[in-house]
């Protein structure tokens, strides 16, 4: 690639990061050869209203992402990618054809962790969610009224889903293997917060609780679950909701740092070799980027955020076409996610990973609409809100500039006092 | 058409709500539930919608036909 000849880059991952990659290399001005390659068989499409919406049938399943029609791209779905050739510059497709690349970005993104025991995964019934496919089929089978849907996990999908099926007065049970709930996203009070939220509209909501296995009809159907407490649940629909697996099996054998975490990148998005320096022409973005964070001391970090997969896309786009490392610019989006449930929007803003104290600010949890903020060592990390997300932009300079915890009161709603509550190291 | 919502930024102001009330939906006080493929027909209240939002939270764009056909092969396929 030369001022003279643009090149091809291959963006592999027809995603939310593909596509804005795609987006930001035309609008740089990148003028060669732009390829987007995807396993599934549609363009690029959005996920959050999977788990929602969709589900619940507001709108249709289409959630195809807005592509410009001037972008210029082609786009090769149905397609997994299945090696990279470092050397020879090609991405190899699974039927054998090579993609040659000038430079290269691993948007691959995660897939459902499956339930680990094969067979019991293999039941109709069970299902995992986190394709366009994967909810239409749980969508088509809510239409059906199941006598009782269970969740398992104790993550964002597992409430949203769960949300939907009290919202369609179908009875729900979700099973938490932890003694509280989305306490790795947003903290254990929150957490805790949501539980009671989730109860009130009539979850079934098991904390401590896990399946010691499933048991099938005679012809392959799920009819029920014995928990390790020794009680039983009969259901023929149950949803795995255990956390997302990042697609790097495909880079093995391509000498890059991709493990369980991710592929490993540096603060410019440049995927790293084994031996920990930048490979020359390949760049990462979105869920299946290990990345330092500059708003934590650099710790490394994978976050499935649809703010990241946009923001990160978006950097590594101009490093691709930056001449030389000088004129790169870092990644260093503020994390940033939301979530719908039970008529509730939670946001958050920044990393709650570490936060030893946590205070509302505004508004109260007994009224369901509140600002809180985390701590870490005296210093503000983290904020969220519960249906007052106007207030929450204003909190973003006292993360970047790591303002004091707890913060002064003082504002004309601020309460009189903010209660700091510790947070315990379990909790975390 | 398609359309997506940047959730983050969103603030539920629901100016998109009163622009395009089929197609923007508050769920409880601010949750935005949105139409994803809108008919081209509904192009005007899309983009009204969209010219409405206080923190330019909406994107939308008219299909490429092209791409459509690629779609409707990608479904035909899944039929088979």
């Amino acid at each position: 690639m030369s001022a003279h000849d643009p090149g091809r880059i291959v963006i592999v991952g027809a995603s939310l990061a593909g596509l804005s990659a795609a987006k930001a290399l035309r609008a740089h001005g990148f003028s060669g050869g732009l390829m987007l390659v995807g396993d599934e068989p549609h363009r690029p499409y959005d996920r959050p209203p999977l788990s929602k919406q969709v589900l619940r049938g507001d709108f249709g399943p289409d959630t195809t992402l807005p592509q410009p029609a001037d972008l210029d791209i082609a786009v090769r779905t149905g397609t997994a990618a299945a090696g990279l050739d470092r050397d020879g510059r090609a991405v190899i497709l699974a039927d054998g054809e090579r993609l040659a690349y000038d430079r290269c970005l691993v948007a691959t993104g995660t897939r459902a962790r499956p339930w680990p025991n094969p067979a019991e995964a293999a039941l109709a019934g069970v299902a995992t969610l986190r394709t366009r496919a994967d909810a239409e089929r749980l969508r088509q089978r809510l239409r059906e009224r199941p006598a009782r849907v269970v969740l398992v996990g104790g993550g964002f999908i597992s409430f949203e889903v769960a949300s939907v099926c009290r919202e369609l007065d179908i009875p729900v049970t979700v099973l938490v293997r932890d003694a509280v709930p989305l306490a790795r996203a947003i903290g254990a009070p929150l957490g805790a917060f949501m539980a009671e939220v989730a109860r009130d509209a009539g979850v079934d909501l098991r904390l401590g609780a896990a399946i010691a296995r499933m048991e099938a009809d005679g012809r392959g159907r799920l009819a029920g679950l014995v928990l390790e407490d020794g009680g039983r649940i009969e259901t023929d629909c149950l949803v795995v909701a255990i956390g997302a697996a990042r697609n790097v099996e495909w880079l093995d054998g391509a000498g890059l740092a991709a493990d369980r975490n991710g592929l490993r990148c540096d603060r410019f998005c440049r995927a790293l070799r084994a031996d920990g320096t930048a490979a020359d022409g390949i760049f990462a973005a979105g869920d299946v980027a290990h990345w330092p964070n500059p708003h934590d001391g650099d710790a490394l970090v994978a976050v499935e955020h649809w703010g990241n997969a946009v923001a990160q896309a978006r950097i590594a786009a101009r490093n691709m076409l930056a001449q030389d490392p000088a004129g790169m610019v870092p990644h260093d989006h503020l994390p940033d996610f939301w979530s719908q449930q039970f008529g509730l929007t939670i946001k958050l803003l920044g990393l709650t990973a570490g936060a030893d104290a946590f205070a509302v600010v505004r508004g109260a949890m007994a009224e369901r609409r509140f600002l809180a903020v985390f701590g870490k060592a005296g210093r503000t990390v983290a904020v969220a809100s519960v249906d007052s997300a106007r207030w929450l932009p204003a909190y973003r300079s006292a993360i970047l500039e790591g303002a004091p915890f707890p913060p002064l009161p003082g504002g004309l709603d601020a309460p009189r006092r903010i209660e700091t509550q510790v947070l315990e190291e379990t909790a975390r | 058409m398609r359309v997506v919502v940047d959730l983050n930024r969103c603030q539920g102001y629901a100016q998109c709500v009163y622009a395009a009330p089929r197609h923007f939906v508050l769920h409880g006080r601010e949750a935005l539930v949105y139409d994803t493929a809108p008919d081209d027909a509904d192009r005007a209240a899309i983009e009204r919608a969209a010219q409405a939002c206080p923190v330019r939270a909406i994107t939308a764009c008219a299909d490429d036909p092209a791409d459509d056909s690629a779609d409707r092969a990608a479904a035909a396929g899944e039929a088979r």
